[in-house]
């Protein structure tokens, strides 16, 4: 008898729930990104703050990249608000359409390198691709530079690349090659393949997933690697030894973007302008390894002085990096890809 | 057919047309019956088969405007990658399938031999790593095979080996792991097999003065093939589409086609190009089977042909 009674209150309270429901629904907007660690810290820094200050509800999930994108667009089934991309993705689902136009009279975009700024897109954080050695092999006098890591006869050791990231692969042998950084773009993609051509036969192992590259390293599989910053920090933090520079790095940017046909434009619009302003930017390098996209976010006084050295897009750290061009890729990335593949599987 | 001639001949004279007729429209009522009962399975078969894999095909033939062509096929020539791709795969899947079976077989004639109550002690050793995540069971290899790992260290330990030796990230990796993963895939079909071989045949050969090794040749041998034929098949196709254990243990050296598709399907913003992929395999798979099975014959393919 009592059970009857509770089920039919939880049932008149769901009506009044569903009825008040589309004035809550304007105030919830969904946002997705990569899950694990980095979004943790993206909720921390971005979200939670966000939610507070503009008085909405952000709902999480993850994403696997453009191809979701393009089947909930294509697809009219749009789930999300606010996606994050890699900004090549950005720049290629841009081509195609599949995102709103942003608003900069909301989003205030100084501060962000106009690189990554577009009419449809705008970035939200830095990744770098590092070169990373074992210690307990070189001591301190391991490869400095990518022509280090391509110089077999000098540094001899196993050796990991990246196989899946081609893009990032191209840049790193395009510097092996000699170029300097600011001569890499536009990448010469045959020559960037001769220089792949000539290491090819020394790599052990062609990673595809950060964390495969940060086994083969702290397992001592290879000697030195290509791996991306945040991997690189986890190594050393948990003791691994290991070492590795921001010198030759390449950037990489991650970008975010409102799915055509998103059902909360307007929230998310503000949402975002909250993400890439300087307050929230600063906040990101506290929690994770990935560098702030916004560079007044290091004016802001909120990362200690002793922390911005270690921040990749710090700007004494950007200036000894390649950025990777969006664009570049958006229109090569398909051929340089397979030719590449070409390349390495034999 | 052959009562219903031996009925009409019996019936000569004027009743034979009518008769004729009344047995051909019981056979034709009979047949529709059979169909209206095999129609939900039939329909099953078509949703969850014959559909999709159709709908795969027609995307496969369009390219990312959306244009009717040719381009995702065009692609496998075009790039030395694709066709590279396609040997590693039937190469792994060739020598993988060799693997288990000279693993496998004197294993499952051991327990097809053993008293049943050690037999089902042994089969349960099969079985407990089958019940085990794939990618656990990668890992664990890698652990096992890698430079630094359980082997190599103890090698060195012992003095055996001055260098490690290369066992983990490339060829010789990715074969052992999957043979392991597969093992049981032709274990069990085949020990289910043997089981059911009848000792009278072999203490009839036996009687006849065969020797055991004669007995087992000529007698125990083709009366386990069908059992043998179910499990390479099992394990072979297996093999085509194995995309974990390569992935993590080929080092990015060995890419099977998988693995292949997974790239293709990220690279072109276009179904259809990884589409193409799967129509290629499923169409090679079954010519492979189709001439599998003529070559050993519908005696050892009876399992899955059960003629």
């Amino acid at each position: 008898m009592n059970r009857t009674t509770s089920f039919r209150t939880l049932a008149i309270a769901g009506l009044f729930a569903s009825v008040a429901a589309p004035a809550v629904a304007a105030d919830t907007i969904t946002v997705a990104s990569w899950g694990g660690t980095y979004q943790e810290a993206e909720t921390k820094a971005f979200f939670k703050p966000t939610a507070d200050a503009l008085g909405i509800t952000i709902k999480e999930d993850t994403t696997n990249g453009l191809d979701d994108v393009r089947l909930q667009v294509t697809g009219n089934a749009v789930k999300w608000d606010i996606t994050e991309l890699g900004a090549d993705e950005c720049a290629r689902g841009s081509k195609e359409g599949l995102f709103e136009k942003l608003d900069y009279g909301v989003i205030d975009k100084s501060g962000i390198n106009p690189k990554l700024v577009h009419d449809d897109w705008v970035g939200i954080s830095y990744t770098s691709v590092v070169l990373i050695y074992r210690t307990d092999v070189f001591g301190d006098k391991g490869p400095k530079t990518w022509a280090d890591f391509w110089n077999v006869e000098k540094f001899p050791g196993r050796r990991a690349l990246s196989s899946s990231q081609a893009t990032e692969t191209l840049s790193v042998a395009a510097l092996a090659s000699g170029l300097p950084i600011d001569k890499v773009y536009p990448v010469d993609i045959d020559g960037a393949l001769k220089s792949v051509d000539k290491i090819r036969g020394h790599v052990d192992a062609w990673w595809t997933s950060g964390a495969q590259a940060m086994q083969l390293v702290k397992d001592g599989e290879v000697d030195m690697a290509s791996i991306w910053n945040g991997r690189a920090g986890t190594l050393k933090k948990a003791g691994a030894p290991v070492s590795f520079s921001f010198d030759q790095g390449v950037l990489t940017a991650d970008c975010m973007v409102i799915p055509k046909g998103a059902k909360n434009k307007e929230a998310a619009m503000k949402a975002l302008a909250m993400f890439v302003s300087p307050q929230l930017q600063a906040n990101l390098p506290l929690y994770v390894d990935n560098g702030p996209v916004n560079e007044k976010a290091f004016e802001t006084g909120k990362i200690p002085a002793e922390r911005i050295k270690d921040i990749n897009s710090a700007p004494e750290n950007v200036k000894k990096q390649v950025l990777q061009d969006a664009e570049f890729w958006r229109d090569n990335l398909v051929e340089a890809t397979e030719k590449f593949n070409n390349l390495i599987q034999q | 057919m052959s009562a219903q001639s031996l009925l009409l001949k019996e019936a000569a004279g004027p009743g034979q047309d009518l008769n004729a007729q009344a047995l051909r429209a019981d056979a034709r009522r009979e047949s529709l019956r059979l169909l209206a009962l095999l129609a939900p399975s039939l329909f099953l078969v078509c949703a969850i088969i014959i559909v999709p894999i159709g709908w795969l095909f027609w995307l496969s033939l369009f390219d990312e405007t959306g244009a009717f062509s040719a381009a995702n096929y065009a692609r496998f020539f075009e790039q030395a990658s694709y066709i590279k791709t396609f040997i590693t795969t039937f190469k792994v899947a060739f020598i993988v399938t060799g693997a288990c079976v000279l693993l496998g077989y004197p294993l499952a004639y051991m327990l097809s031999q053993l008293p049943r109550r050690a037999a089902s002690i042994c089969l349960i050793f099969v079985i407990l790593p089958f019940w085990t995540s794939v990618l656990v069971r990668t890992y664990a290899w890698l652990v096992i095979l890698q430079r630094k790992g359980l082997i190599n260290s103890w090698l060195i330990d012992l003095g055996v080996i001055s260098q490690p030796l290369s066992l983990a990230n490339n060829f010789s990796g990715v074969v052992i792991g999957m043979t392991h993963i597969l093992l049981p895939f032709l274990v069990l079909p085949l020990y289910a097999s043997m089981k059911t071989i009848d000792t009278d045949c072999l203490r009839a050969g036996m009687n006849l003065g065969a020797g055991p090794a004669a007995t087992f040749r000529q007698i125990f041998f083709p009366l386990s093939l069908p059992g043998l034929a179910s499990g390479v098949v099992i394990v072979f196709v297996l093999c085509l589409g194995f995309f974990v254990t390569p992935a993590l243990m080929g080092g990015g050296k060995v890419v099977m086609w998988a693995m292949r598709m997974e790239q293709t399907t990220s690279l072109y913003s276009n179904w259809g190009a990884g589409a193409a992929l799967g129509v290629v395999l499923l169409v090679v798979t079954l010519a492979l089977l189709g001439l599998f099975q003529w070559l050993l014959g519908a005696r050892a393919t009876g399992v899955w042909s059960s003629r």
